[in-house]
């Protein structure tokens, strides 16, 4: 919105995306969810990911992160070609995904969900809850969060920031690379979001590729670097934040007619034909 | 100290660990609806002092031995349901499956020459029979999809018709094996006990103290020294006083040192384990935990061998006791016992809440109103009546707690 939150980020991003997709096409039986979607992050960047709903956001997310296979397309990952084929290969090159509905399980504690799937054992197969304990503490504070009280409480007893915030600090503990948050301020009040989008500047601050999915244009355009619109499957355009205007990616995401923007666009403009 | 450094304070790790803050923690979890074993114990109590005033048989050494044998069989069939429930699953073939146990143990140890082999190996191909029963049931919920209620009623059905089958002719089978018959026959001597005693207790020190030395490397909170010293005490007083008490008749009973065995290992596989904490996952959320990279079919089919194994040995115990097994192998109330003693020990019919002890809470109020009903002289009517009273309150406990659990989030 103002030059004030213009991160540093943009200038640190590198040449080659962190992750790119081209491509990428996905039915489900006679229904074209993704049609040849071209799709790229860089490391240092919050890359925004918009559209109506139905446009095939969360399908893009779920090829990449290997809860759905891919019909068609490629997937680079530091400009190699890699095949993901489940969450665990995902997981493996650094690519994170925290979903709009958490994936916590309430019946667990904070640490326990932190380390869900990848818990620390030693050779009798014993849980080193030590070790998991003063991780996750030290992470929490990494990311300056500092409003939950005792991480040993049962996640069903936290509020919707808390949960965020432990969804998110589950994603980056891992060495990611790629942490991909899909509608993390739906369903926040005011304060909590801006807790949530503090926490979002600071993984790209960090240097980590970070993919933004929101519905929310103020949100987005308050701490993304980059914004790509998604349209009935199809990629309509990637805009520049501080080139573009909140009505030309509403009307990209409503009408999908790609409107004049930079560079990065010109291939896109091709396939919407 | 404002607020925010109060608790960044505690997410660093400065924990208030005094008595007074480990009480105020365990009050303030109460009241948001985690009521962990509580209930259960001062119902256990209200039961004992109840059926005590009654009659004074209640209370002697004869009755407990007594009462730990017969709640044996079902606390480790109890055992099972536990892991089902925790995945908010259900088993309802565990009594019939209790019974084709016994039916394997009796046939493999029957001394006409065709089956015979000594009784350890029959026990041991009797529960891995039952756990590939597990197996081949847990199949059909994991991959299939088939809901476990249904596919476990056809289990209850066709077993027991294995059962009527293979013992049809002869009606019953009589266990002359000694080492299978010891299973629920055999009483230490009181040195015995005392030396079990002993060794439970030194584990148990030995087990708090590693677990707290290496809190302690890891500079993490620890609890308050003084409670866990206190625990320890409590522990060691519960245990020598039940031996004690059995030594005052017949003995501490082998059949329940099984299952304190049992309830040991099981715990340290629910608690201690990534197996165990992947189990309350799927429980909890499995979508989360399929997210997460868990292999949800896989959990939910260990899950069903191991309700498989564990009917299969409470069903060595129960074949152990009579000495015999006969057409109603498994029937009568083994099920809804084993069932109902998880629920009434605390644990969840929804998944993901529970421990494996509430087997042994459960069962031991189901086993103590039982026994007060027989000695009171009344009939197993009334029996029905109290029992099925009780699980009908625990259930409402359970959904009760776990509705406040889930306005305490927001």
């Amino acid at each position: 919105m103002t030059d004030t939150i213009a991160s540093p980020a943009a200038a640190v991003a590198v040449e080659t995306p962190t992750l790119e997709t081209r491509e990428i096409t996905k039915s489900f039986g006679s229904v074209r969810a993704l049609e040849d979607v071209d799709f790229e992050v860089r490391g240092g960047e919050v890359m925004a990911l918009v559209g109506d709903n139905g446009a095939g956001k969360s399908t893009l997310i779920k090829c990449v992160a290997g809860i759905y296979s891919i019909d068609e397309g490629e997937v680079f990952f530091d400009g190699r070609r890699v095949s993901i084929s489940g969450p665990k290969d995902a997981a493996k090159l650094g690519i994170e995904v925290v979903y709009q509905d958490l994936a916590l399980c309430d019946n667990l504690d904070v640490v326990q969900n932190m380390y869900l799937g990848r818990e620390v054992r030693d050779f009798l197969f014993r849980l080193r809850e030590p070790v998991m304990e003063a991780r996750t503490a030290d992470v929490l504070r990494g990311l300056r969060v500092t409003t939950i009280s005792s991480i040993r409480q049962q996640v069903a007893s936290l509020s919707g920031g808390q949960r965020q915030s432990v969804a998110i600090g589950r994603a980056v503990m891992w060495n990611s690379r790629v942490v991909i948050l899909d509608e993390p301020t739906a369903a926040l009040g005011v304060a909590q979001t801006e807790q949530v989008l503090e926490l979002v500047r600071r993984l790209s601050e960090q240097g980590l590729a970070v993919v933004l999915i929101s519905h929310n244009l103020h949100d987005i355009f308050e701490v993304a670097d980059r914004i790509t619109v998604l349209r009935l499957g199809r990629n309509v355009g990637v805009y520049e934040r501080r080139e573009t205007t909140q009505q030309e990616v509403v009307h990209a995401i409503t009408a999908g007619v790609p409107t004049k923007v930079s560079g990065i666009a010109t291939e896109d403009e091709e396939a919407v034909e | 100290m404002s607020v925010e450094a109060q608790t960044a304070e505690a997410v660093a790790g400065g924990f208030d660990n005094s008595l007074g803050a480990a009480v105020r923690r365990r009050w303030e979890a109460w009241k948001a609806g985690d009521v962990g074993v509580m209930p259960v114990i001062v119902g256990l109590l209200a039961i004992v002092i109840f059926f005590y005033s009654q009659n004074d048989n209640f209370l002697t050494a004869g009755n407990f031995t007594n009462l730990m044998v017969q709640m044996a069989g079902v606390t480790t069939v109890a055992i099972g349901v536990v892991f089902v429930l925790l995945l908010g699953e259900i088993d309802l073939s565990i009594g019939y499956v209790s019974g084709i146990a016994g039916v394997v143990v009796a046939k493999l140890q029957f001394p006409d020459g065709s089956w015979e082999t000594t009784g350890l190996v029959a026990i041991i191909v009797a529960v891995i029979v039952t756990a590939l029963i597990g197996l081949f049931q847990g199949s059909f919920v994991a991959i299939v999809g088939v809901p476990s209620f249904v596919v476990t009623l056809a289990g209850l059905l066709f077993w027991q018709g294995v059962i009527l089958y293979s013992i049809g002719e002869q009606g019953v089978i009589v266990i002359d094996d000694p080492l299978v018959n010891d299973v629920s026959n055999y009483f230490f001597s009181d040195t015995g006990g005392y030396v079990i005693a002993a060794v439970a207790i030194a584990l148990y020190a030995l087990a708090t103290l590693s677990g707290v030395v290496s809190r302690r490397r890891h500079a993490i909170h620890t609890d308050n020294l003084v409670l866990v010293a206190l625990k320890l005490i409590g522990f060691a007083a519960i245990v020598i006083g039940a031996v004690w008490w059995a030594n005052e008749e017949r003995g501490f009973p082998v059949a329940f040192l099984l299952v304190i065995i049992l309830l040991v290992f099981w715990t340290w596989i629910a608690e201690r384990t990534t197996f165990g904490r992947h189990v309350y996952a799927v429980g909890g959320n499995a979508e989360a935990a399929r997210r997460a990279g868990i292999n949800v079919r896989r959990i939910r089919i260990v899950v069903f061998m191991i309700s498989g194994a564990m009917a299969g040995l409470g069903g060595v115990i129960f074949a152990s006791r009579l000495s015999s097994v006969d057409l109603n192998a498994g029937g009568g109330t083994i099920l809804l016992d084993a069932i109902a003693a998880a629920v009434i020990g605390g644990t969840s019919l929804f998944g993901g809440r529970g421990r494996v002890i509430s087997a042994l809470m459960g069962s031991l109020v189901i086993a103590t109103v039982a026994n007060g009903i027989d000695l009171l002289g009344y009939s197993s009517a009334i029996k029905y009546m109290v029992t099925g009273a009780i699980l009908l309150a625990a259930v409402t406990l359970d959904t009760i707690s776990r509705r406040r659990l889930e306005r305490a989030g927001r």
